[in-house]
């Protein structure tokens, strides 16, 4: 195996995002960054690979117009996923093991607010017996939440403090398009959206796009003193169908976090958790310490870019390994229903 | 004012899906006013059937007929329901377990507040009057211990296939520099820009270079006259289509233009349509102007002579 780093990071959240579905003049800044942060050009990316969904804003073939913030003559070796942009991250990393390139740029980018988030999600359910019903995510989120409440996995209380402490420490988060804590106390005064969750359980409709730059062996170290190199990268998937899950679970994370021989050591956490009660779930099954921090970033509950989301957890775990906060991270990212794929990337800093 | 121009789009598309022997039998079943489960390997019987089994991967075959009651075993409430689910008033999603099942259903249940329902719950089916073999010929009400005999089945023999109509609305934006583009049409100008790199001038403009992937920043205005650069001849009728056939249909290279425009070519006979010609827009009477490609109604032969091959080659 070859030793891979992310050695870049550059993203942009928004609520509203005023600019074109296909995002490509939001990329090109983005792309900026990363040459900065790696004193590369676009001649030294190997491979670029992007993930997004023409669905989100209603645009075909979205992700042919984005390349246009390549630039892309003479051509470059691309390719897409209609995922969030960690798989994206997945297929650059296989890439780079092969041996055909060094280097690789993942990107991906979403604008959400185009249509109805919550709607528009109905249509990666089983076509035949769910999506003519329209169960939208949160609906579904709901269902899952009330099931771990009804068993006794967890409360009301404890997704609150989960809120509390993530809007809390997306203060900090220049990105964070929902930020603020308050009290245990006042989120559980706030109504019900879908009981039993609140507006606040879910994470904020998000425009947005985000890259990560990926590098092999020495050219890792000549951008970073510390890069974040990929110690562990795995991912899984449940069953299609929600009732022959356990949604209290998510057997998925649990085997990605197992396939990469368990997360001990893991020092940050950053879990890409779209409601409350799902970090509580990954949190137990993903099997983290106690004393792991989780989501110092504020997480998904402060911003959540579909397509993005997961991607913008590896890249900020690891920024904590490039200052020198940890030397052991993990990011992690879902899609799908109900936490039905889970992705773990570990990262190490090795001086 | 929002840099980008936008308007509401719908894109729909009714999918029409075979549903193979298992969801066939299943969706049978609907039809018939029976809930149809399968037994899997492990002994759990479920609703509905999955084509495979989760642990053998072999094709279900081990058919069961369940009950039309069973118990809430997680609901929610839907306080803003969107366009399409099974009531446009809020109501309950809820995971029903069948009696003589393992697994929940995902559907939905008919009450008036979320004080109605609660895990735990007994609920029965109600039948839809009409009945196509869909999972939305049926929903779910509170169970008062009477079931009441559902309308008889309208189709015969097994459902082989649902249609499925998906409609998703959006607002949909232009890029800024698009809607530079468009608002420069509002007034009857041409706006293009140009790249600060290769010096390559874009209309309508570009987020950004697609040689370079840096933004076009530079404005610069367009004649309305240019050079046909190829051109298809349109003689098939389609949905929609404004202009009866046959048609010219071509890629116009303004002056000073890198890439070309497509639009309609009008008065002149299709068969002298041909590369080099010139031409210059015909606009729309100013009073119909809108932000819109549109205001350009088609463009017109000059009568200059043709331009010379050497002139559009490199743009082709």
């Amino acid at each position: 195996m070859r030793d891979v780093a992310v050695v870049g990071f550059a993203q942009r959240q928004m609520q509203d995002y005023d600019g074109s579905p296909t995002c490509a003049e939001l990329l090109v800044p983005i792309f900026a960054e990363c040459y900065e942060q790696t004193g590369w050009t676009k001649k030294d990316i190997g491979f670029w690979c992007s993930g997004s969904s023409d669905y989100l804003a209603g645009r075909s073939f979205s992700f042919v117009s984005a390349i246009d913030a390549i630039g892309v003559l003479p051509p470059v070796n691309e390719s897409h996923v209609e995922m969030d942009a960690a798989w994206a991250l997945y297929e650059a990393w296989l890439k780079i093991q092969t041996g055909e390139v060094d280097t690789a740029l993942v990107f991906g980018f979403g604008k959400a607010s185009a249509g109805v988030l919550r709607r528009t999600l109905s249509l990666q359910l089983d076509p035949y017996t769910l999506t003519p019903l329209w169960p939208d995510t949160v609906s579904i989120a709901a269902l899952q939440a009330r099931l771990g409440i009804d068993a006794g996995a967890w409360d009301e209380a404890a997704m609150a403090e989960v809120v509390n402490r993530s809007l809390t420490d997306a203060e900090k988060n220049e990105y964070a398009v929902r930020a603020g804590g308050s009290s245990v106390e006042d989120l559980l005064a706030r109504p019900m959206f879908a009981d039993p969750l609140r507006k606040h359980d879910a994470s904020p409709v998000t425009d947005g796009a985000a890259a990560i730059v990926l590098a092999a062996g020495d050219k890792a170290r000549e951008v970073r003193e510390r890069p974040a190199w990929i110690t562990g990268l795995s991912h899984f998937t449940d069953g299609l169908h929600l009732g022959t899950r356990d949604l209290t679970r998510s057997e998925s994370a649990t085997r990605a976090a197992s396939a990469v021989g368990g997360l001990d050591g893991v020092q940050i956490a950053e879990l890409h958790a779209p409601f409350s009660h799902q970090e509580l779930i990954l949190r137990r099954d993903l099997g983290l310490a106690d004393d792991v921090r989780v989501n110092p970033s504020g997480g998904a509950l402060a911003g959540n870019p579909m397509f993005t989301g997961g991607a913008i957890r590896i890249g900020e775990a690891a920024r904590r390994i490039w200052d020198g906060t940890a030397d052991k991270v993990l990011g992690h990212a879902t899609s799908g229903p109900a936490l039905q794929q889970n992705l773990v990337c570990v990262m190490e800093g090795t001086n | 004012m929002s840099r980008t121009l936008s308007a509401p789009v719908t894109v729909s598309f009714d999918y029409t899906r075979s549903v193979g022997p298992v969801i066939g039998r299943f969706l049978t079943g609907l039809r018939d006013a029976q809930f149809v489960g399968a037994r899997l390997s492990d002994g759990r019987v479920v609703v509905p059937p999955p084509e495979y089994d989760p642990v053998t991967h072999r094709a279900t075959a081990d058919f069961v007929e369940v009950a039309e009651t069973g118990t809430v075993t997680s609901w929610t409430w839907v306080s803003e329901p969107v366009a399409g689910q099974p009531f446009d008033r809020p109501f309950a999603f809820a995971l029903v377990t069948l009696d003589g099942t393992d697994a929940p259903l995902l559907h939905a249940v008919d009450v008036a507040s979320p004080d109605e329902i609660n895990t735990g719950m007994r609920v029965r089916a109600r039948w839809a009057a009409e009945r196509t073999g869909a999972i939305t010929d049926v929903v779910f009400v509170p169970d008062t211990g009477t079931a009441t005999a559902p309308p008889p089945a309208a189709g015969e023999g097994d459902v082989t296939g649902i249609v499925t109509p998906v409609s998703l609305d959006y607002t949909y934006a232009a890029s800024p520099e698009e809607s530079a583009f468009f608002r420069g049409l509002a007034e009857g100008r041409i706006i293009a820009q140009r790249c600060p790199k290769c010096q390559k001038v874009y209309v309508p403009p570009r987020p950004a270079c697609p040689v370079d992937g840096v933004p076009t920043v530079e404005e610069i205005e367009l004649p309305d006259t240019g050079t046909v650069t190829t051109f298809c001849i349109v003689n098939v009728p389609f949905l929609g289509q404004k202009i009866t056939p046959p048609y010219v249909s071509a890629y116009i290279l303004l002056d000073g233009a890198d890439i070309a425009l497509q639009h309609l070519i009008l008065d002149i006979p299709v068969e002298e349509i041909r590369m080099g010609l010139r031409v210059k827009a015909v606009w729309k009477p100013r009073e119909e102007w809108g932000t819109t490609i549109e205001n350009i109604s088609h463009f017109a032969p000059t009568g200059e002579p043709d331009a010379d091959y050497d002139t559009y080659k490199h743009h082709l």
